[in-house]
């Protein structure tokens, strides 16, 4: 198995990526760094007959190190995430003009409400499928997300979007994928006996596809 | 003055230690070593039941088709069918793992085992405060365990919403199909809330008042800080839960809508409660255990714990900052973004008093002459593996990676990193440190060498692949992930860790077996046998009822090893007074 992320297909995702390489690697030296001196100070500092230890109570200068350095590492680190968390999340970054969809999840399936060829929700050419969630590709997407009954959790781990739906709340949730394909919605939040199938097809389209896709269901769907 | 109280019912206790029926000493004993055993034996009964779980889970995680789950006919049809966990009984099995190793295994274990074990010993005094409170919070959790084995074998099974209680789910019967399953459990929860407050009133107090002359704050063992601190974060927190318990209670059964929509309620604001107490919770299973650590790191060690007051003050910050962190476990829950800011921040700000610790451990081991113990090698095992749950907790406090890793087997990697391989490893060098003063005997040391390796490699073989299946983005709690195209492929990762775990927990009875042989057969302790500091081994294993015959008193730090104008050993007890064993020792 390879213990990879899956290939990303949002533009967000590549930030998100990013992100995580990065923290990859400050951890990872950290982890060297302490695990290889742990295991160096075993070998090194074992016990020996009529050896005896190094007296001492601490170094104000080494905890000074040991304080600042991490610090600030974990500063920069915050700064970044804390923007990259806004670009992606920040309400006043939601895209204005994006196409929307309603995305209601209950035991154990999600139901998608499009908005048919006028393109605007809540009007009559709305249609709504079971668990098939088709969309555009290079185009930004909100889904507004809300649940029926208990909380559930919006996952398309090839977007890196997660959201948990909650009852009693429209949550907007803005992505736009970069490849058309075919994957699936997962439920990320134990949501009774069928969480574990709570899923759904999702289907990226190129933007021709997806307009004759949605005129081959809406009539379908007006019956 | 309080000194002197303590002194006064010390004689006491002494004096009725003849008179006292059998009843008394040993089954409703109000002697702090008496109640430290009770829970002891009770939490590793629970932590037994806690893995059995776990390996139940493991079993229809790896081979979710097969069905043939060995002696599934001796489970009742709700939950095993020919030979298939069924998805409820799965669902049950997730919940009260997480649920019993929390809440009756490891942090009573941790608190009621070892607060009440060592707060008198070390500070030197007879016993506890309250002792009749404290026995009190031993009993209270007689009810819970109760409850919570039998809420299994009632219609609808046990807790089936996870041990985080998400409402709505957990409030409504009608969506789990569990009942009073749950209600059981949110009672158990609540008797484990009331020995926890009872518990901690008690520590808290004591700490504060009974400490033997000269034993001043900054001269107390790390043990004693980190079991101070726990102590203030239970009192602070688990009234919290056990409000929050008896509104989720209320909602299942009266009609209230506190958690609930269509009853004008917030699903949210049941997180937040948990979670205002969750997180703390989280630093009240790892506090104590890095005070352990650095009291065996510094005996194994021969040397002073490095830098004694940064471990307190790090003790001190975490705990503070633990209070303002709740919301990192709700980024994607639906709260408002711009707070998701704020808790990123504070919570990989707790990093750096984690890393300080970290440090500080490395540089007690530095330059010391290791004596390299079952104690000292779980001791040391406690430091590398924490060091992996602390670093993987940086991808999760980083709010954009976290959307991809939130809910994933990431999750639950991270969460044993720190649980199992930080708490309960700690708590096994605990076990091997303090049992020769708990029982008068010592552990047999080669089989404590065969269970550390055994668990030390097992361990990582089962916890640490769960970060690749993570990535690959294999949900938490699911009963089976084969369905799903982005999880094809992982099938023999999860078979690996199941054997591992399979392995873990059989090694688990090789760490019971030398426990209750010892109990008889272990070679008998003397009062000291690591030679250590600490006032605890200053008087005999195991101690008496009342633990002293005469109030110690206490003339420097904790961890005098190696002291240069000691010569004639390599250690000087917190009551040995300095100018007797060489003038120039008594600088500390």
């Amino acid at each position: 198995m390879d213990w990879a992320l899956p290939p990303n297909y949002s533009t967000f995702g590549v930030v998100i990526d990013q992100l995580f390489w990065i923290i990859l690697v400050i951890t990872g030296i950290a982890f060297l760094l302490v695990e290889g001196g742990i295991v160096w100070f075993c070998i090194k500092y074992r016990g020996r007959e009529g050896a005896r230890a190094h007296y001492t109570h601490g170094s104000n200068r080494l905890e000074i190190i040991w304080t600042v350095i991490p610090a600030i590492i974990i500063a920069i680190l915050g700064a970044h995430s804390a923007l990259v968390w806004d670009d992606i999340k920040g309400s006043s970054n939601r895209p204005a003009d994006a196409l929307e969809f309603l995305v209601v999840g209950k035991q154990f399936e999600w139901n998608i409400t499009y908005p048919g060829v006028d393109e605007t929700l809540g009007t009559a050419d709305d249609f709504t499928v079971r668990n098939q969630f088709h969309f555009p590709v290079n185009e930004d997407i909100t889904i507004l997300l809300e649940s029926e009954d208990v909380i559930h959790s919006f996952f398309i781990p090839e977007l890196r979007v997660k959201q948990d739906a909650v009852p009693g709340m429209t949550i907007p949730v803005w992505f736009d994928a970069t490849q058309t394909g075919n994957f699936e919605i997962a439920c990320a939040e134990l949501c009774g006996l069928g969480h574990y199938y709570m899923m759904a097809s999702v289907t990226v389209h190129s933007a021709a596809d997806f307009d004759a896709w949605q005129a081959s269901q809406a009539p379908a769907a007006a019956q | 003055m309080a000194t002197i109280v303590a002194e006064a019912t010390g004689q006491a206790i002494l004096h009725e230690e003849h008179e006292q029926s059998f009843l008394r000493k040993y089954i409703f004993s109000t002697d702090h070593k008496v109640i430290a055993i009770q829970f002891l034996i009770y939490t590793l009964f629970f932590l037994m039941i806690g893995g059995l779980l776990a390996m139940l889970m493991r079993y229809q995680i790896a081979w979710p088709a097969r069905g043939e789950l060995p002696l599934g006919g001796i489970f009742p049809e709700s939950m095993v069918a020919s030979g298939y966990i069924l998805p409820e009984f799965y669902n049950a099995l997730v919940t009260m793992h997480g649920s019993v190793m929390v809440f009756l295994a490891i942090m009573p274990m941790l608190v009621g085992v070892w607060a009440n074990y060592l707060i008198p010993l070390q500070l030197g005094t007879h016993d506890m405060a309250f002792p009749r409170l404290n026995m009190l919070s031993f009993w209270a959790m007689v009810p819970a365990g109760i409850l919570t084995l039998a809420s299994f074998f009632v219609v609808g099974g046990a807790a089936g919403a996870g041990w985080t209680l998400y409402a709505p789910l957990s409030a409504r019967p009608d969506l789990t199909g569990v009942g009073l399953g749950q209600i059981m459990w949110l009672a158990a929860l609540v008797f484990i809330g009331l020995s926890s407050i009872l518990g901690s009133v008690n520590y808290i107090t004591t700490t504060i008042n009974m400490r033997a002359p000269g034993m001043t704050w900054m001269r107390m063992p790390l043990t004693i800080w980190s079991l101070f601190i726990t102590a203030i974060l239970a009192l602070l927190a688990m009234p919290v839960l056990s409000a929050a318990g008896i509104m989720l209670i209320f909602d299942q059964t009266i009609g209230t809508s506190f958690f609930l929509p269509e009853g004008g309620g917030q699903p949210l604001l049941w997180q937040h409660l948990f979670w205002f107490f969750g997180h703390p919770e989280v630093y009240i299973l790892i506090l104590p255990a890095m005070g352990f650590t650095s009291e065996i790191l510094s005996v194994g060690s021969r040397k002073p714990v490095f830098g004694y007051k940064a471990m307190v003050l790090a003790l001190v910050s975490i705990a503070f900052l633990g209070f303002i962190v709740w919301g990192h476990h709700m980024f994607q829950s639906g709260m408002n973004p711009m707070l998701g800011l704020t808790f990123t921040v504070s919570t990989l700000f707790i990093a750096v008093p984690s890393a300080i610790k970290t440090f500080n451990w490395m540089g007690t081991m530095w330059r010391g002459n290791l004596q390299l113990h079952s104690a000292m090698l779980f001791a040391i095992g406690f430091v590398a593996m924490f060091a992996i749950g602390g670093l993987s907790g940086v991808f999760m406090a980083s709010t954009p990676v976290d959307i991809y890793i939130h809910d994933t087997y990431f999750i639950v990697a991270h969460i044993h990193y720190v649980l199992f391989g930080g708490s309960l490893f700690a708590l096994f060098g605990a076990i091997y440190f303090w049992y020769p003063k708990m029982f008068g005997r010592m552990m047999d040391e080669t089989m404590g060498k065969i269970h550390f390796w055994l668990t030390f490699i097992l361990f990582n073989v089962v916890f640490f692949p769960m970060h690749g299946v993570g990535m690959v983005g294999m949900m938490r709690r699911i009963y089976d992930s084969t369905g799903y195209a982005h999880l094809q492929g992982i099938e023999d990762t999860n078979a690996l860790i199941s054997w591992a775990a399979f392995g873990l927990f059989a090694s688990g009875f090789l760490f019971a077996f030398n426990f209750f042989w010892s109990l008889k057969k272990g070679r008998k302790a003397e009062a000291n046998p690591w030679n250590a500091t600490t006032l605890e081994w200053q008087t005999p294993s195991p101690p008496k009822h009342g633990n002293w015959e005469e109030i110690p008193v206490v003339y420097h730090g904790p961890h005098e090893y190696s002291h240069p104008d000691v010569e004639d050993k390599d250690w000087l007890a917190q009551n040995e007074r300095p100018d007797v064993v060489s003038p120039a020792a008594g600088s500390h």
